[in-house]
């Protein structure tokens, strides 16, 4: 089985220059706030998950072609399809052409605010002990992994240092793949530059990630 | 600006395909379409960077405040009223004389929603995410930020469900400034790392 994300762009050259935007600007066209408040209210019906929505998004072969809020709406498209929520031939129609599927629940008007408060803390009890302790040389997996992960290939191998201890947290990797939260003890991990980017880094330079306890081995 | 005509279809046909997939769902009854609207007008009004321009002034007002902050930002943010969605578990790293930190997310857009808003699209833009992790000062220097060259820089790379805030470092001259004052100063960038804080009579680009 192969997974091909292509989001994963940490490093990665030619994307030219960054393009500074004043910050009252919210939305450029008036299909992306629609995009995006079909793509929060979706999500809280709890058909699925965030790390599944991730993923269904970093998998589109047209990522990097689509803007940012193309890339939220065909992945809807894609997780309402896969679930036999909706039909392509809906979508064409304009109209719903099939009955609904069921879902666990709606989200009322009512209950935006209550439920954007709330949010969907990923802190979670875990019944082992923490595996590192702050300070402790680490080295990040490397090689790819035949789903969802939040591993960036920019540290894959690489050697770094135990910052934080950030408590037990629900595991991307599984939750992705609808096998559980599976809690797992999460880390800020931190890398020099230079092992990071060898020559090519420049003085000072300190990059961290947070990565979850079956990320790391002891270096 | 304007849109050549390639771009100007490509945006109807955006329009058209959102249109129909709102309507279809609605339909279905998946979603309220009020309850969308609802959304955007918290993300337009109430939930932005201002929120966050807050958080800083306070911990730059109140020296027990920011120690709080440092120590347990989530709980020093929810104090101020601003919690939730994306913002559920915050860190807040703080800009001194020596350290500039800078927030990035490679892997997608994370970013802390109820302290900043949505994120801008350079934040979401390959540019900026391929880039902060490797020539951070490049990237700064589009936006016009210069560091002193012993300045040492600190890369933040949101990849799990902890969110950051910077703090960025108090300007001079704003010493006799109260909270409501001080809270004008801070922009959006200067809390990713992306800028600084304004001076006292300067005017956000």
């Amino acid at each position: 089985m192969t997974y091909t994300s292509y989001a994963d762009l940490g490093g990665r050259p030619g994307y030219g220059p960054v393009r500074p935007e004043d910050e009252t600007t919210v939305f450029h066209a008036p299909w992306e706030p629609r995009a995006f408040a079909l793509t929060l209210a979706m999500g809280a019906t709890g058909a699925w998950n965030l790390d599944m929505a991730r993923a269904a998004r970093e998998t589109l072969a047209d990522y990097d072609r689509l803007p940012y809020y193309g890339i939220w709406l065909r992945a809807l498209e894609r997780l309402l399809q896969e679930r036999g929520l909706l039909q392509p031939e809906e979508i064409a129609a304009g109209r719903a052409l099939h009955p609904p599927g069921a879902l666990p629940r709606v989200l009322a008007a009512g209950n935006v605010a209550a439920v954007l408060a709330k949010g969907a803390p990923t802190r979670r009890p875990v019944a082992s002990e923490a595996r590192f302790v702050v300070g402790q040389q680490v080295r990040a997996r490397y090689g790819k992994v035949p789903h969802h992960t939040r591993l960036p290939g920019y540290v894959q191998g690489k050697q770094g240092t135990i910052e934080r201890v950030l408590g037990g947290h629900v595991f991307a990797d599984t939750q992705a793949q609808g096998l559980g939260e599976q809690p797992q003890w999460l880390y800020t991990v931190a890398f020099e530059g230079v092992e990071l980017w060898g020559d090519a880094a420049y003085g000072g330079l300190r990059v961290s990630v947070d990565a979850w306890e079956p990320y790391l081995e002891l270096a | 600006m304007s849109l050549d005509e390639h771009e100007r279809s490509a945006l109807a046909q955006m329009d058209v395909r959102v249109r129909a997939l709102e309507t279809v769902l609605a339909q279905k009854g998946y979603i309220d379409p009020a309850a969308l609207d609802e959304l955007i007008e918290t993300y337009q009004t109430r939930i932005g960077p201002r929120n966050g321009a807050r958080v800083v002034a306070r911990a730059w007002a109140d020296p027990e405040y920011r120690q709080w902050l440092l120590n347990d930002a989530t709980a020093a943010i929810a104090s101020l009223g601003f919690c939730g969605r994306q913002g559920e578990h915050m860190v807040a790293v703080e800009n001194t004389s020596t350290q500039h930190n800078l927030v990035v997310c490679t892997l997608c857009s994370c970013y802390p929603w109820p302290v900043l808003g949505l994120p801008p699209t350079w934040y979401k833009s390959a540019a900026y995410r391929s880039r902060a992790v490797k020539d951070p000062r490049g990237v700064l220097s589009e936006f016009g930020v210069q560091l002193a060259a012993q300045t040492q820089i600190r890369v933040w790379d949101s990849t799990a469900e902890v969110r950051y805030l910077v703090l960025p470092q108090r300007p001079a001259g704003s010493a006799t400034l109260d909270e409501a004052a001080l809270a004008a100063l801070v922009t959006r960038d200067s809390m990713i790392g992306t800028g600084f804080a304004l001076e006292p009579g300067a005017h956000a680009k």
